[in-house]
């Protein structure tokens, strides 16, 4: 392999994986602070059971967020210099920014929240989380800003060749930013919600399976308390809650996304029409949305692709909000591109063997197809079950079906597919550009580089290779443990996050002499 | 005004550095001697607790030093990271590590659970204290880059004595700063042991820092910096005398100080050039040719001007909220999650 395809295969890597992790804590970040604002305001049990449970899965997943997001801030100098020197003076104040405004105020006051539970008045300690998650979603609105960037470039002027800042303001409020975000975030709390139902539906099915729950012939539930302290009715309002809760946050986030989503289709219609016409594997001008397109997609040539069932009227929808306009196909926009952006890489020393090679506009239809459809498709599935699941939840627990709790559990996946599919469709359909061009800009003023010329002039096949391994590996074996020990603690219930629930009061005499309510003993310490 | 913005940037990366320096500096020097000088489970424990609530915060230092090099000074971010890319990469995997071990350790009460990530925050610390001391000893010293800023030669090419050079630096003046903070972080055995590293090893630990600082000074170095290495020399040796006299707070202050002032001054004697070339002095970065345009560079100061006293003061208030002294029997006991 080439080192252009090793340093995409890892960008790609990191930052897929990354992003399993990151919408995940800004989805159940926002959960928690609601859960210890409700327990706050009423000082009910189960609201600081599921504080303490869902925060404590929450942590496991946060550091793993903390600990690859350190990657994304150094590997554009480490494989991508050409593109750090190129855009550096825009491109890297959002990512400055995100350190100074964001970063800061999310470690910091995180460490505040899950040490200071006995040392920080009540009120404090909840705003100290709320603090590192509103953090933590304004570092995505930094990092978003900076990847529309790419996607539309705006708010710079052309000096020596090279976009230099001239309107922060026009980059912050970059349009395509604003719809990235709220889709994003929409995307972010549509996992959290699965997660929550998923967990939740799985311990209501467990009390039940136990015994402890029953449903009498009427069909009531009747809630019952087992000897252990975990396990009496309060956790059982602690999951019908927190089901519930997931179930309603799964069906807004789905509804939310679904709007943002329209919004950026109309956007990136404008901006990057190829990459609409990609997502559509459409090689003619037209107005459906294709349902299913068969043949040989990884051809990419259009004369293998039919499509099979084919609704009129939709892509125009999507892509202009009516249902007679044209969306411009494949076969259309490729000569314009080429007319645009040039039909060969110049003959520049920065693109090595490359340099004069023809350019393929075309992205890789196969991803940008699928990558569109498993994105929609996995959201709406997650937000039925979850509209299914929340009428189930009416009476008050779950069916005694192991298949359907396995269902729930596994559902939680869908959603990190569909916010995964739609990274590498946004991010593989603007290929071959790694900024793509601002139609608005032309000439002189425009703006745009290829990924081909983005990647360290300097740095060899070996060095990216085993960067490459080094990192996959790695984060496939923190991976394995990451969901182990959310295994572990999904299973262990509450009690896991609260070990004074655990045992009956008489198990403590024989303990080891530290006493909870000892003034020195640290109410949390690793 | 706008003439002065990149030597303004040059300074607020050094104070970047200096303050990730200080203060991770003793959390990546805890992770050290978690395996260097304390045995039990119990005493690993009061290590971690010193830094548990603060060493995210102190990561930050890290990630906004690389952050605001690449807004300030993408040519740089560039040639440094490009150059450096198997060090770097060995950094961010001992951090990644460090990071999950962190958290992950105390979640399975199994010893050769606890035992492994022990491990991994001893290898993860060292590995990025060395790979950091050594990429900032060779920023000041020179890499083989050539007119575009580009690594010439192989992989390695960037390795020479500078670089052992920085990473002891860096390596040493963690342990020391990490057992001076714990002689004021914890009380009983655990201090006894932290006070008998710094009273015996403070004196040698800073000498390859010290080193790294005169190479630069010869080079390129004034009256100033050579003041700064004086009064840095002075307050090493109040930290060893402050140590030996049990006035934790004096001991640790002196030590970061000294540390501070020798930073300081490898950044003012390298001053213009952010990083020079083996290769040919016309090939230099310098404040002016690596800087970004003075509207970024203004729009940033504005930032950093009401960030980072911002930052300084509730990262300072999370000090003082867990300014108690930890002992092996603030230590709750562990508990093990079952399943139901």
């Amino acid at each position: 392999m080439e080192a252009l395809e090793i340093a995409r295969w890892q960008f790609g890597i990191t930052t897929v994986y990354h992003f399993l992790m990151v919408p995940l804590t800004i989805g159940l970040g926002l959960l928690v602070a609601v859960m210890q604002t409700l327990w706050y305001r009423t000082g009910e049990a189960s609201y600081l059971r599921m504080t303490r449970f869902w925060g404590k899965l929450f942590l496991i997943n946060f550091i793993m967020g903390v600990a690859t997001g350190l990657v994304q801030e150094f590997q554009f100098g480490l494989a991508w210099s050409e593109y750090s020197r190129f855009v550096g003076d825009v491109f890297g104040a959002p990512l400055a920014l995100e350190a100074l405004l964001a970063f800061f105020v999310e470690s910091t006051f995180l460490g505040l929240w899950i040490f200071g539970w006995q040392r920080l008045p009540k009120l404090v300690h909840l705003l100290c989380l709320w603090a590192a998650v509103l953090a933590s979603v304004l570092s995505a609105y930094f990092i978003l800003v900076a990847n529309s960037w790419m996607q539309h470039p705006v708010g710079y002027e052309v000096v020596d060749g090279r976009p230099v800042l001239n309107d922060i303001w026009a980059v912050l409020t970059n349009n395509t930013a604003l719809v990235a975000f709220p889709h994003t975030v929409f995307g972010a709390l549509a996992v959290a919600g699965a997660f929550l139902l998923g967990i939740s539906w799985y311990h209501l099915w467990k009390r039940r399976h136990d015994g402890i729950d029953t449903v009498d012939a009427s069909g009531r539930v009747q809630i019952g308390a087992a000897a252990a302290p975990a396990r009496d009715a309060t956790d059982h309002r602690v999951w019908l809650r927190s089901a519930r809760l997931g179930a309603v946050v799964a069906m807004i986030a789905f509804a939310g996304t679904a709007v943002s989503g329209d919004f950026q289709g109309k956007l990136m219609f404008e901006q990057q029409p190829i990459k609409m016409a990609a997502a559509e594997a459409a090689c003619h001008d037209g107005t459906g949305f294709s349902v299913l397109s068969v043949g040989n997609l990884g051809s990419q040539s259009c004369d293998d692709i039919v499509a099979l069932i084919e609704v009129p009227g939709v892509l125009s929808f999507l892509a202009n909000g009516d249902f007679t306009t044209e969306v411009k196909g494949v076969n259309t926009l490729v000569p314009e591109y080429q007319e645009k952006y040039g039909t060969h890489l110049p003959d520049n020393p920065i693109y090595g063997d490359r340099a004069g090679t023809e350019i393929d506009y075309l992205p890789v239809l196969e991803v940008t197809y699928w990558g569109f459809r498993i994105m929609i498709g996995f959201g709406a599935i997650a937000a039925l079950a979850a509209g299914i699941a929340f009428w189930v939840l009416r009476k008050g627990t779950v069916p005694e079906s192991r298949w359907l709790m396995r269902l729930a559990v596994f559902g939680i996946l869908a959603p990190f597919g569909a916010n995964a599919a739609g990274w590498i469709f946004t991010e593989m359909g603007r290929q071959p550009f790694v900024v793509a061009p601002n139609p608005e800009f032309a000439g002189i003023d425009s703006v745009f580089m290829f990924t081909a010329a983005a990647v360290s002039p300097g740095v060899t096949v070996a060095e990216l290779l085993t960067s490459l391994v080094a990192l996959a590996s790695v984060y496939a074996v923190l991976l394995v443990i990451e969901v182990r020990l959310l295994f572990t603690y999904v299973r262990g219930g509450v009690a896991s996050a609260m070990p004074e629930l655990a045992s009956t009061p008489a198990d403590h005499d024989g303990g080891s002499g530290h006493r909870a309510d000892d003034a020195d003993v640290l109410s949390f310490a690793y | 005004m706008t003439e002065a913005l990149p030597t303004l940037w040059f300074v607020l990366i050094a104070v970047l550095w200096a303050g990730y320096l200080f203060l991770e500096g003793f959390d990546l020097g805890v992770g050290m001697l978690m395996k260097l000088v304390y045995r039990t489970d119990s005493q690993r424990r009061v290590l971690l607790n010193t830094v548990g609530p603060v060493w995210d915060g102190n990561e930050v230092w890290l990630i906004t030093a690389i952050g605001a090099t690449f807004a300030a000074f993408p040519a740089w971010y560039a040639s440094l990271l490009s150059t450096l890319y198997l060090p770097f990469t060995a950094v961010l995997l001992g951090l990644i590590f460090r990071a999950v071990a962190f958290e992950w350790r105390g979640k399975v009460d199994s010893p050769a659970w606890r035992n492994r990530w022990d491990w991994a925050i001893v290898l993860g610390s060292l590995t990025a204290a060395a790979g950091i001391g050594a990429a900032l000893a060779l920023t000041t010293t020179g890499l083989p880059i050539n007119a575009n800023g580009d690594r010439e030669g192989g992989p390695f090419a960037w390795f020479n004595g500078y670089a052992l050079l920085g990473a002891a630096a860096v390596v040493l003046f963690c342990v020391v700063h990490a057992a001076a903070f714990l002689a004021l972080k914890t009380e009983g055995g655990v201090r006894a042991s932290a006070l008998r590293v710094v009273r015996r090893f403070l004196p040698f630990a800073l000498l390859p820092m010290l080193a790294w600082a005169l190479a630069v000074q010869v080079s390129g170095g004034t009256m100033l910096t050579g003041l700064a290495l004086v009064l840095a020399a002075g307050c090493a040796v109040a930290s060893w005398r402050s140590a030996r006299r049990n006035r934790d707070g004096r001991a640790f202050a002196a030590l970061g100080a000294a540390m501070v002032l020798m930073v300081g001054s490898i950044f003012a004697a390298a001053f213009p050039v952010v990083l020079p070339s083996t290769l040919d002095p016309l090939f230099d970065l310098t404040v002016d040719s690596a800087s970004s345009s003075p509207y970024t560079l203004g729009l940033m100061s504005i930032v950093a001007a009401f960030g980072l006293p911002l930052i300084l003061a509730y990262q300072g208030w999370t000090y003082w909220v867990f300014r108690r002294r930890i002992s092996e029997r603030s230590i709750p006991a562990a508990h093990a999650v079952t399943p139901l």
